[in-house]
């Protein structure tokens, strides 16, 4: 294959100075420039050919070295430019200016089956900047989801995904943060990743792919502090059913506000055997949620289309709820109640008022503009569907659940006597005094 | 749920008492209040299950309150079995609940997260979210570790996993 790649383009080129030599004496020097540069070009190949082949030769291991850096993303469609398809999305009306997602920064926090495949995503979108987020390593245990691989068991996942990201596009620029994030340091150390030296946030979004509650707190409340726009993401401990959920602090509902929210399973719970695993999972659920979160995640960062604030997806039955949850005004977190007042206060602003109302007024005028048929001689015409119309009104329906989603723990709730009645006891020890007890009742 | 526990574990939980301060530790003020709260509610456990005779662990934490240790024991057709835990308060605390590890365990059964973490998610932290921010370190240790090991050990034993220490 090589050899006859090779052999063609010797082949070329010695055509090529053969018409060199004739064109010298007689013909113009600027074609003959133009020719001589070809032939370099074509030099240039045959020797990179030829090392290729050399290099293909002696390796082993099969990885051919990946392209170098591309300085301006390029709509020409070619077979080499890894963005032509992407840049389509632009010719075709979808988005207004692609290439403005390489200012973007994400922060992916948590690199298992749904993060990993998330920061695929976008690393082949050609996001600018990629922050990546874990404390584990990878393991054989892992398989069962896309993107890691068995050799690279026993790296950390962080350092597992920069080797393959890196490879897939060496635009993006990674960094990798392996750290836990719940502890009293690792909040600390979270929040320091995602700040500039003034301290404000230096991440467009940030996208939570952790597997439990204490992690997500953690993101709710570092995002609240930074007023950093986050999307929550989950999959089912039985691997069927997943969300996504978009975070604004002030103006929509934060982590804290409500319990949080899943998708009903649909069967019966009693009939869920759950004996001897914490949790199961599945690579195509997985991929479906990462799927889901990047598409809201692009449309976020690249203005296109609805950004969905809510939307759950159940497998068993092919469900796909969505909802939008409204701050709470009783939320137990003061910040997220000091960042509503601030939102209220600024979308009652004359020019938030007026910004609001040009915006209406643009979606209008693109509603109008929308569709043009030049005849209409079968006098066709789309007529709403009253269904669809009547689910819409009820997913408005203030903060009642639409069908098919629950919330997966209990509001807080105690009865204000029976919390008198069995409070501790004001005590004029001290902390030190307290603990000194505690040690002498262990040698008694 | 509540309905799941038995008579003994939830008399006992009624006992402890409940804490009134919603703070955590990174609160610097007011944890000091809540560090005072959860050692009084540890002190008044233990004593209910020394005056009951069901005496099943030992606590002890840093200056800050912020890092707990401890051991706890499980005694299983007449022989006793004893495990070193230990556990941080997460930052968001109390929100979310402290994450009790028994690191020697660490591999050894599927109820487990790494690095040695109980799973408690099903039994006990939607008890932990109704009653935040009044539950404390007692109280996830009474509800919380107390039914792993009733449940685990005995399983653990069983199947040779665990044997007990001469």
């Amino acid at each position: 294959m090589a050899d006859q790649k090779t052999a063609a383009l010797q082949d070329e080129l010695h055509k090529l100075q053969e018409q060199v030599n004739r064109l010298s004496a007689t013909s113009i020097d600027a074609q003959v420039g133009k020719l001589s540069e070809q032939v370099q070009r074509i030099n240039r190949r045959v020797e990179a050919a030829l090392a290729g082949k050399l290099e293909s030769d002696v390796s082993t291991s099969g990885v051919t070295a990946a392209r170098s850096k591309i300085d301006k993303m390029s709509a020409e469609v070619v077979d080499s430019n890894p963005y032509s398809r992407l840049m389509a999305l632009q010719r075709m009306g979808i988005v207004k200016d692609y290439e403005r997602i390489r200012e973007k920064t994400v922060a992916v926090v948590g690199m298992g089956g749904v993060g990993s495949v998330a920061a695929e995503m976008l690393t082949r979108c050609g996001i600018g900047k990629l922050l990546m987020y874990d404390y584990d390593k990878v393991e054989l245990a892992n398989m069962n989801r896309l993107f890691f691989r068995p050799d690279q068991a026993g790296m950390t996942k962080t350092d597992a995904a920069a080797q393959t990201l890196e490879g897939i596009n060496p635009d993006v620029r990674l960094e990798s943060y392996t750290m836990n994030i719940t502890t009293l340091e690792g909040f600390d150390a979270f929040k320091q990743t995602l700040v500039d030296d003034a301290g404000a946030s230096r991440v467009d979004l940030v996208l939570s792919c952790v597997d439990n509650y204490e992690a997500r707190m953690t993101i709710n409340q570092v995002c609240l502090e930074l007023g950093q726009t986050w999307m929550e993401s989950g999959v089912s401990e039985d691997a069927v059913s997943g969300h996504i959920q978009v975070i604004i602090p002030g103006e929509t509902a934060c982590f804290a506000c409500v319990p949080p929210l899943v998708v009903a399973s649909g069967i019966d719970e009693r009939t869920l055997k759950r004996e001897g695993v914490c949790a199961a999972s599945l690579p195509t659920t997985m991929g479906i949620i990462a799927g889901l979160l990047v598409q809201n995640t692009l449309k976020y960062l690249l203005n296109f289309g609805q950004v969905t604030q809510y939307l759950g997806y159940s497998s068993l039955k092919d469900f796909f709820p969505s909802m939008q949850i409204k701050p709470n005004p009783g939320c137990v977190n003061p910040l997220c109640g000091k960042l509503q007042a601030a939102y209220q206060a600024h979308a009652n602003s004359p020019e938030a008022r007026a910004a609001a109302a040009a915006a209406r007024a643009l979606e209008q005028a693109e509603q109008n503009t929308a569709v043009v048929h030049e005849d209409n001689e079968w006098l066709i015409e789309v007529v709403p569907d009253e269904e669809v119309a009547a689910s819409e009104a009820h997913l408005h329906q203030a903060q009642g659940l639409p069908e098919g989603l629950e919330y997966s723990m209990p509001v807080a709730a105690m009865d204000a006597q029976m919390l008198n009645a069995d409070a501790v006891e004001d005590t004029e020890d001290n902390v030190d005094d307290l603990m000194a007890q505690l040690h002498l009742l262990h040698s008694t | 749920m509540a309905d799941s526990w038995d008579a003994g574990t939830k008399q006992t939980v009624q006992k402890i008492p409940l804490l009134t301060v919603r703070a955590g530790p990174r609160d610097k003020e007011e944890w000091g209040k809540r560090l005072k709260e959860e050692l009084q509610a540890l002190i008044k456990y233990i004593q209910l299950n020394k005056a009951s005779d069901s005496d099943w662990f030992t606590i002890t934490s840093n200056k800050e309150g912020t890092h707990w240790s401890g051991k706890c024991w499980y005694v299983h057709e007449l022989q006793k079995y004893t495990f070193d835990f230990q556990f941080d308060v997460p930052a968001t605390y109390p929100a979310v609940a402290p994450e009790i590890e028994i690191p020697e365990l660490d591999g050894k059964t599927a109820k487990m997260y790494r690095g040695g973490k109980i799973c408690l998610t099903v039994h006990f932290k939607p008890l932990w979210a109704k009653n935040s921010p009044h539950f404390g370190i007692a109280h996830a240790l009474c509800l919380g570790l107390a039914p792993w090991m009733a449940a685990e050990i005995p399983h653990l034993v069983g199947t040779g996993v665990v044997q007990p220490k001469t």
